[in-house]
């Protein structure tokens, strides 16, 4: 039984827009331990991004405001450490990888400048020379298997292609030598063609490192082939959790199915079916479960209690009231 | 739908636009300052409380008088009311305004939108670069060239002011109508056999109403403006007309004892171009969020 | 690299053309005019034999193309006629006036881009305090109102009622003036040594120099306040954060050169119509500079004169655009390797 690296409980953040509060966390439960590789699956709009951003404290606050929750990064929490130990943990402990690798980086500095300033300010040693810096900068760019890194250093991000971006992000991210690993949607923004790619490149070096991960998509597929553990996520809360294998053979929650059942196979058996409605209103979220509104098989409970995580076998939890019984 | 469900719809629209141009408390501001001018440039011999001090009028006994609940805000070397000049002197800067906008947003535009549609062709070239040699200098600096020229008095002066406004219209549009001009509607409009006419006016100008209103609003502010530095100058109206920009030059020569004299005037210029700024914001701001 | 070369280049020689251009219209619209120029410039008592003379020496008599050619030979070798005002060689003229507008322009540029950026800075840094909505307000109203409104506020307040600062020309009557190495009063003053002359010449400066910037300075911390906050909530600030590079350096380098693109974007044309906006200023102040000598010109209808001052103005703006456009470039990478890539 490894360490567990990070806990997150009862996690709630808001933003305050201009008819209200957005409540878009409600109550987020999840962990990690050392040495996993765990998946975050969700739509669009289901709150990954502003959780991966609240694990890092770089959510602009205002308009986001954290109501609540503790984030416990190796048993101290996040959520109320000062700025040197934030610091501590941006060098050391958390990196991160951005869904859109265009976005992530400065437009207007040298992929150098960035890289070099990453690996400057997140190295355990103080007064790395410059020449050290720019080896291990150009090191960390082989790593990710692109050419030329010398040339690279001296380029600027309009200058490359989207997947050699990427790939950058993930040798910024690993260039640290994290021990918790967040990517963000890592190849949503990039070229169908390279997915794969990048994806792999991304796994092996993972293993390589055995460096802590969370992967965020929305992609079935992609949690299946690369995570060992994976949280079901929907409107702020987390709806299912199991193990990768016993998801998929069993999945409990009525969310969980339906998503299952909407994406198409390959053998062709059956259509496709999406799940009817839209991710709620975060200004007036529904009472209760969230997912309530658009599930078939609610209960007059559904819409009074939040449900709860309840038991349903070796390291799998439903947070649905059909399975209270089975606890 | 019907009439009924039609008046319904522009009911909502015009509450949607309503709500957005409210949202900036200043926008409602802008909106009543312009108004206020307007109505006291309209009225003006009804409002003001000497309006025979408007034009040539002489009263050395009480020539040079600070604020007082007389004259509110003074009088000049003349004796005459300040505060009721002012109020004729929006007539006129409201007349300039309006008359440079009607003669130069028209032709503008029009060459804007036949230099977007024909581009690459040598119609557009001409046009374009002719746009580019008014822009080369400030348009101040063109205008007053131009008042130089001729007869200093308004009519003359609109007239400089209009030569030099009409490209910034024509710029505007032009980057408008050359963007769009490879759009699908207007490629389909083509291959059903339009006329170019009808592309132009009826498919590609109703694209740039928006940008073309914003821009009327916030340019009366500018004519003004540049009116009245062209008045300053002593290039646009002469006196006794109590044009704005001649009372503040005038207001000039008796600085800094009678301050008022010119003081006022330039107040009343820069309230002028205020609101009409912000309402020009605001109505930005109502028509960008609409198109989205 | 050289396809940024080919792209100056080709503006400059697009502005060279522009400029004939202009040439060609001041010259058309200050010939064409209803009227017998002669007679208006010399007045309706002067003798015909003397407008006459005046016509033939100023060719009124040729034909249009003729009179420009004439003009434009004269142009190219420093010659731009002569001045009906001051009597004397434009060219002179020229040489006299220019340094002070250049110096007050000069000054005016400083102003209005550094403290505009810096209240653009102050408003982002403490977005929705006290600070920034001041920023705020003030920047409405500096857009609004146009320089000689200030010019005259500030006339009133500093130069009578606190009686703190001077209200005409460049250096006081009192002060031995430096001799003329540069034309720039401020700049002689230092390299003679001349501090008391020096101080002097920069609160000669204060008052027309902020009455021009005021305006543009408003607008600059506008741009660059809507800028700042903009990019603070972009995903590269967060990474850089997540990353653990130290706050102040995120904001004074990486937010910075970002945010100040649009800034000076608009710095050319802001800075364009303060050169209209001089004309009034100078004559308020009473500043011998070219745009002073330009009002007058163009109230006594001297036509050599004032083609001479549109073309000069028209140069001045010319150099500022190619300048500002040069500076963008060198921030943003996008503009000038965009093309290249051609993503």
């Amino acid at each position: 039984m490894s360490e567990v690296l990070l806990d997150v409980s009862d996690l709630r953040v808001g933003f305050d827009v201009y008819g209200g509060t957005l409540k878009v966390l409600n109550g987020l439960n999840f962990y990690l331990e050392e040495g996993e590789k765990v998946g975050l699956v969700g739509e669009t709009g289901c709150g990954k991004t502003t959780t991966a951003k609240t694990i890092l404290r770089i959510l602009p606050q205002p308009p986001a405001r954290i109501a609540g929750g503790t984030i416990l990064f190796q048993n101290k929490n996040i959520l109320g450490m000062n700025s040197r130990e934030i610091r501590a943990v941006h060098a050391h402990g958390i990196s991160m990888i951005f869904q859109d690798p265009t976005a992530s980086l400065n437009p207007v500095f040298t992929i150098g400048d960035q890289l070099m300033a990453a690996i400057k300010y997140s190295s355990l040693e103080d007064g790395l020379s410059r020449r050290e810096i720019r080896g291990r900068a150009l090191q960390s760019l082989r790593d990710v298997a692109l050419p030329d890194p010398e040339r690279i250093l001296n380029n600027y991000p309009i200058q490359l292609s989207g997947g050699m971006r990427q790939r950058i992000c993930i040798a910024m991210a690993l260039a640290t030598n994290s021990q918790l690993m967040i990517a963000d949607e890592p190849t949503t923004s990039l070229d169908v063609t390279i997915q794969d790619q990048v994806l792999r490149l991304l796994g092996r070096l993972v293993l390589e490192k055995d460096t802590s991960t969370i992967l965020i998509t929305h992609s079935l597929g992609i949690v299946r082939e690369w995570t060992q553990r994976v949280y079901v996520m929907y409107a702020g809360n987390m709806m299912e959790t199991a193990p990768t294998e016993v998801l998929f053979r069993k999945p409990l929650h009525p969310y969980t199915q339906g998503l299952m059942k909407a994406v198409p196979k390959l053998t062709g058996e059956g259509i496709a079916k999406g799940i009817g409605g839209r991710i709620p209103n975060y200004l007036d979220p529904p009472p209760g479960c969230r997912f309530h509104p658009r599930c078939a098989h609610r209960m007059p409970i559904c819409s009074q209690q939040r449900p709860p995580y309840f038991e349903a076998g070796q390291m799998h939890q439903v947070a649905c009231f059909l399975y209270k019984e089975h606890s | 739908m019907g009439i009924a469900g039609n008046r319904a719809v522009l009911f909502d629209k015009i509450k949607r636009a309503w709500y957005k141009f409210s949202k900036n408390p200043l926008s409602i501001v802008g909106g009543a300052i312009v108004f206020v001018v307007v109505f006291l440039a309209v009225f003006a011999p009804f409002v003001a409380p000497y309006p025979q001090h408007a034009g040539s009028f002489v009263n050395f006994s009480e020539a040079s008088q600070p604020p007082s609940l007389r004259y509110l805000c003074g009088t000049d070397a003349f004796g005459r009311d300040i505060l009721s000049r002012i109020f004729f002197g929006f007539r006129l800067s409201l007349i300039m305004g309006v008359v440079v906008i009607s003669l130069t947003a028209p032709a503008g535009v029009t060459l804007g939108l036949v230099a977007g549609y024909m581009k690459g062709s040598w119609v557009e070239t001409i046009i374009m670069r002719i746009t580019d040699i008014f822009v080369a200098v400030p348009p101040l600096v063109l205008a007053l060239a131009v008042c130089s020229i001729l007869q200093p008095n308004i009519f003359n002066a609109m007239m400089a002011v209009s030569l030099m406004w009409w490209p910034w219209y024509c710029r505007m549009v032009f980057g408008i109508a050359s963007s769009i001009r490879n759009e699908f509607y207007v490629q389909a409009a083509e291959i059903t056999g339009a006329g170019k006419m009808h592309i132009i006016f009826k498919e590609m100008l109703p694209n740039c109403f928006g940008p073309i209103f914003t821009k009327v609003s916030l340019d009366m502010g500018w004519v003004i403006l540049i009116g009245s530095a062209l008045s300053f100058v002593g290039l646009g109206a002469q006196p006794p007309t109590p044009d704005l920009g001649t009372m503040v030059a005038d207001g000039g020569k008796y600085m800094p004892d009678q301050w008022w004299i010119a003081v006022f005037p330039a107040f009343a210029i820069m309230l002028v171009v205020f609101g009409f700024n912000i309402l020009g914001d605001g109505i930005r701001d109502m028509l960008e969020v609409e198109d989205v | 690299m050289m396809r940024f070369l080919k792209f100056i280049v080709k503006r400059f020689l697009h502005s060279i053309l522009v400029l004939f251009g202009l040439s060609i219209l001041i010259f058309v619209i200050a010939r064409v005019i209803p009227g017998d120029p002669a007679r208006m410039a010399l007045g309706p008592r002067a003798p015909e034999s003397v407008v006459q003379k005046f016509r033939e020496d100023l060719h009124l008599d040729k034909p249009l193309y003729a009179q420009y050619y004439y003009w434009l030979a004269g142009a190219l070798r420093g010659d731009l006629g002569m001045s009906l005002f001051t009597k004397r060689q434009v060219a002179d003229d020229v040489k006299e006036f220019f340094p002070a507008t250049f110096e007050l322009m000069l000054f005016t540029g400083l102003v209005m881009s550094v403290f505009g950026i810096l209240l653009g800075i102050v408003s982002a840094r403490h977005s929705n305090r006290w600070p920034d909505n001041t920023v705020r307000v003030f920047s409405y109203l500096g857009v609004c109102t146009p320089a000689f409104v200030f010019a005259i506020l500030f006339l009133l307040l500093f130069g009578y009622v606190f009686q703190i600062l001077p209200t005409i020309g460049r250096i006081s009557p009192a002060i031995t003036r430096p001799p003329t190495r540069t034309g720039l009063m401020t700049l002689d003053s230092l390299l003679a040594g001349n501090l008391a002359a020096f101080w002097d010449a920069i609160k000669h400066l204060v008052m027309p120099g902020v009455a021009l910037a005021l305006g543009p300075m408003a607008q600059e911390a506008r741009i660059t306040r809507s800028s700042m906050t903009d990019n603070l909530q972009r995903d590269f600030i967060a990474l850089e954060r997540s990353q653990a590079i130290p706050e102040r350096r995120i904001m004074s380098k990486y937010l910075l050169r970002i945010s100040v693109i649009p800034t000076v974007s608009v710095l050319g044309l802001d800075f364009a119509s303060q050169l209209g906006w001089a004309f009034l200023v100078e004559l308020i102040f009473n500043w011998p500079g070219i745009s002073r000598y330009g009002i007058n010109v163009m109230l006594h209808k001297d036509l050599n004169a004032i083609v001479a001052v549109i073309m000069i103005i028209g140069l001045m703006f010319m150099v500022v655009n190619i300048v500002v456009d040069l500076i963008v470039s060198w921030l943003d990478p996008r503009i000038r390797l965009g093309a290249e890539r051609g993503e």
